[in-house]
């Protein structure tokens, strides 16, 4: 009740939509052809280490980490490089990319073996080589992440997938178990954190109790139970719910002690200790009601997203209107068909016309269910009105800034209005306002 | 595969509320007291209704028509203005009044500050307001059921008045007198809404399952009056019963442009809406306040909605932050 006085926060109960998430992943087989962007992460593109012509083999190093925050690119097949393009990443700036056409038969570079690690330092070399970013959808560089401060005690494992369709954490811990442990277990023994919290959406039964049976064993290690309301995977709000502890404005989870990583991540990193592996598969939901066979595709990084469709099947009768890379409440619409599978990309949505069209917008009614559903207890509407009036001032108080595009006032909004799209204006407009 | 696809900003998806099926809830919240007027004082309730209504959605359009402004009649919204607007004539009402109650509400409270979103005070309390004011016998002649006659006469007192206003030859409230299960089916004089507890409850609780509106408001409106009534020795029960309160609690302080946001704000504009009422009822001289009520904590709305913010997750201190 008086949690409820402070902040509302319902979230939103989006629909599921995870017909996928009791089928096993389905391996697809080498593409015509492979596209790496040269920034597959949040931080400096890498710069292309290979020319047109050379020969790559799977686990080659292609494009290599640029300053502090970047993470290496490796090659997920054997071929031939037959282009260095320019393309736009996902960030949106035009970036390099190595084209490279298999020859099909796989051969894995010798370079590839399982790393040495004893202590903090190579820990962290360990990943930096993995060319691990964060596999939720944020794709920060987790090298860089893990280079915690001392004081972090709680290393948290967002295993929400709070996203409607997407199950592809929720197939990692059905099939990877094993991996996520021996992840789990590295990152507590060389960053010397204590506790560890697995926080998992109460839809997913099956991967609550694959989880607490794995990990009932393991001093420090708890999961969680979340309710099922959208953004439970939401980075401050997971915190917050694991932990209790408040992210400060402007603060990183390290000053409160946490360090967050994506169930997927984690399971990497527990792969890439034992084989040595980089980072070049990516387990990806195809769904839409556009797609024939909806499941969960196991893509080498780089698949342009028409080779994975094709795979799945497109419905003869339903044409695409709209290609989401990720899952419907915060991916990107996709231009066109030749977008490749990178990192981050958790979801590939094919939707039809249908379901792609949004009701007409109304005007406000202020009925302040925008304010009810943020998870982080802003105030949408009066965010939007203080917009309107170009006032920074007001936009400051009302903490314009921790705005994270979660869409869930959108979501709600009786009026159908894009208040998200408000709220990402209105954020920019007060971040150039206080640059001035 | 061709290339024709539709690049929009996130969510791509959105979920199956609207404008019109909240209001259409409130409108069949508001049926049953509709209904109850109807068997209570007569059929000709229905036509002060119907015309009413009718009025409000036809200055809602001709409005929006000459200003070439988008149609909003489809929202539903004029019709609850209009349903709520005569649920406060009484039955005798001259149809004509009517029809200037639904101008003002619509075209002077509503429409000239905006439309509907803008206006800061609710338009059908606005139109209220002015015909009590502005036309003060004819909206105070109240036809009585004739049940409500046997009991005023049974109690002594002097005239024909509602509950609230009955007094005996010396002027002392016989409201404690009068029978409680009366006060609740609403056979007694008022306006055409106002009388029967039971169908504004049964409203409330549709509103309540259909999530249109949250409890906040009418409950803590309701539990002030009922605190303030106890202290002060008046009869709680008579006193949540009778005059526009439960009405005005349900319907008219719930609406949603003229409310706070939080439900910090809510609870404060439930208390500020309890004692007012009270103030006016015990100490002003005037029987009922709860229109003015509703109309003062209106006007407070902004400044409320400001002190009443949510402190964000994670922000320094409430409503503070470094640029
Ligand atoms: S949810 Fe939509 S209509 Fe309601 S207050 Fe927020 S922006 Fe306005
Ligand atoms: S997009 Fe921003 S304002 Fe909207 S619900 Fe999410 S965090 Fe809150």
């Amino acid at each position: 009740m008086f949690k409820k006085l402070k902040r509302a926060a319902l979230g939103a109960s989006v629909p599921h939509e995870k017909a996928t998430a009791a089928m096993q992943t389905v391996k697809m087989p080498v593409p015509g052809k492979v596209v790496l962007p040269m920034q597959q992460h949040i931080g400096e593109p890498c710069t292309p280490v290979v020319k047109k012509g050379d020969t790559v083999l799977v686990g080659t190093l292609v494009g290599k980490a640029n300053g502090a925050v970047s993470a290496n690119i490796y090659s997920g097949v054997s071929g031939t490089v037959s282009a260095i393009e320019t393309v736009r990443a996902s960030s949106g700036a035009m970036v390099p990319a190595v084209v490279i056409t298999p020859d099909g038969n796989q051969t894995v570079d010798s370079a590839v073996k399982a790393p040495v690690v004893t202590d903090k330092a190579s820990f962290l070399a360990a990943v930096q080589d993995c060319g691990l970013v964060g596999l939720g959808g944020a794709g920060f560089p987790t090298a860089v992440k893990l280079n915690v401060p001392s004081g972090v005690d709680t290393v948290v494992i967002n295993a929400a997938e709070c996203e409607p369709y997407l199950a592809a954490d929720t197939r990692e811990m059905l099939e990877n178990g094993d991996s996520i442990l021996a992840g789990i277990r590295a990152v507590m023994k060389y960053l010397a954190i204590k506790n560890c919290v697995v926080g998992i959406e109460n839809n997913k039964p099956e991967c609550i109790e694959t989880m607490t049976r794995l990990l009932k064993a393991e001093a420090g290690v708890t999961v969680k139970t979340l309710p099922s309301r959208y953004p439970q995977g939401a980075e401050k709000v997971l915190i917050e719910k694991t932990t209790g502890r408040e992210v400060p404005q402007g603060g990183l989870p390290s000053d409160v002690g946490v360090v967050v990583l994506n169930v997927t991540t984690v399971s990497v990193i527990g792969k890439f200790l034992a084989t040595g592996m980089p980072l070049t598969t990516k387990r990806v939901t195809v769904a839409g009601d556009a797609v024939q066979n909806p499941q969960n595709v196991e893509v080498i990084i780089g698949t342009p997203a028409n080779e994975v469709l094709a795979f799945c099947g497109l419905k003869q009768d339903v044409p695409v209107a709209k290609l989401i890379s990720g899952g419907p409440m915060m991916g990107v619409a996709l231009p066109d068909f030749e977008h490749p599978v990178v990192k981050q990309t958790n979801g590939l949505l094919a939707l039809s016309a249908k379901a792609a069209a949004k009701p007409d917008m109304g005007p406000c009614i202020r009925c302040g269910r925008c304010i009810d559903a943020c998870p982080l207890g802003l105030a949408p509407v009066q965010i939007a009105g203080a917009f309107n009036k170009k006032d920074v001032e007001a936009l400051n108080k009302l903490c314009v800034d921790l705005c994270m595009m979660c869409g869930t006032c959108s979501y709600v909004c009786p009026a159908k209005r894009p208040v998200t799209q408000v709220m990402s204006l209105a954020k920019n407009f007060a971040k150039k306002e206080a640059q001035k | 595969m061709e290339n024709r696809l539709v690049v929009t900003a996130s969510p791509h998806i959105v979920d199956n509320s609207s404008t019109r099926k909240l209001m259409g809830n409130v409108v069949l919240a508001l049926l049953p007291c509709v209904i109850a007027s109807a068997l209570i004082f007569g059929a000709r309730a229905l036509l002060v209704i119907g015309v009413t209504t009718a009025a409000c959605v036809g200055f809602e359009y001709l409005y929006t028509r000459l200003m070439k402004k988008p149609n909003p009649v489809g929202d539903l919204s004029a019709v609850i203005t209009g349903i709520i607007l005569a649920l406060n004539l009484p039955v005798s009402i001259p149809l004509w009044i009517a029809i200037v109650g639904a101008f003002i509400s619509i075209v002077i409270a509503k429409q000239l500050f905006g439309g509907i979103g803008f206006n800061f005070v609710n338009p059908a309390l606005v139109g209220r307001i002015v015909l009590f004011t502005g036309f003060a016998p004819r909206m105070t002649t109240w036809t009585y059921p004739a049940k409500s006659q046997e009991v005023l006469t049974s109690i002594d007192a002097v005239a024909s008045a509602t509950p609230l206003q009955a007094v005996d030859a010396n002027g002392t409230s016989l409201l404690s007198q009068y029978p409680l299960m009366d006060l609740f089916l609403g056979v007694h004089g008022g306006v055409l809404g106002e009388t029967c507890a039971l169908a504004i409850l049964i409203g409330f609780v549709w509103l309540l399952v259909t999530r249109t509106i949250s409890a906040a408001i009418p409950v803590t409106y309701l539990a002030t009056v009922a605190v303030i009534s106890a202290l002060v020795g008046e009869p709680v029960l008579a006193q949540l019963l009778s005059g526009g309160l439960l009405f005005g609690a349900v319907f008219m302080a719930t609406d949603y442009v003229t409310s706070p946001f939080t439900l910090k704000g809510k609870i404060v504009f439930g208390l500020g809406l309890g004692i007012i009422t009270c103030g006016i009822r015990f100490w002003g001289n005037m029987a009922e306040g709860v229109s003015y009520a509703i109309l003062f904590m209106n006007l407070l709305v902004p400044y409320i909605n400001d002190l009443t913010r949510q402190k964000p997750l994670g922000a320094k201190k409430k409503g503070a932050s470094k640029a």
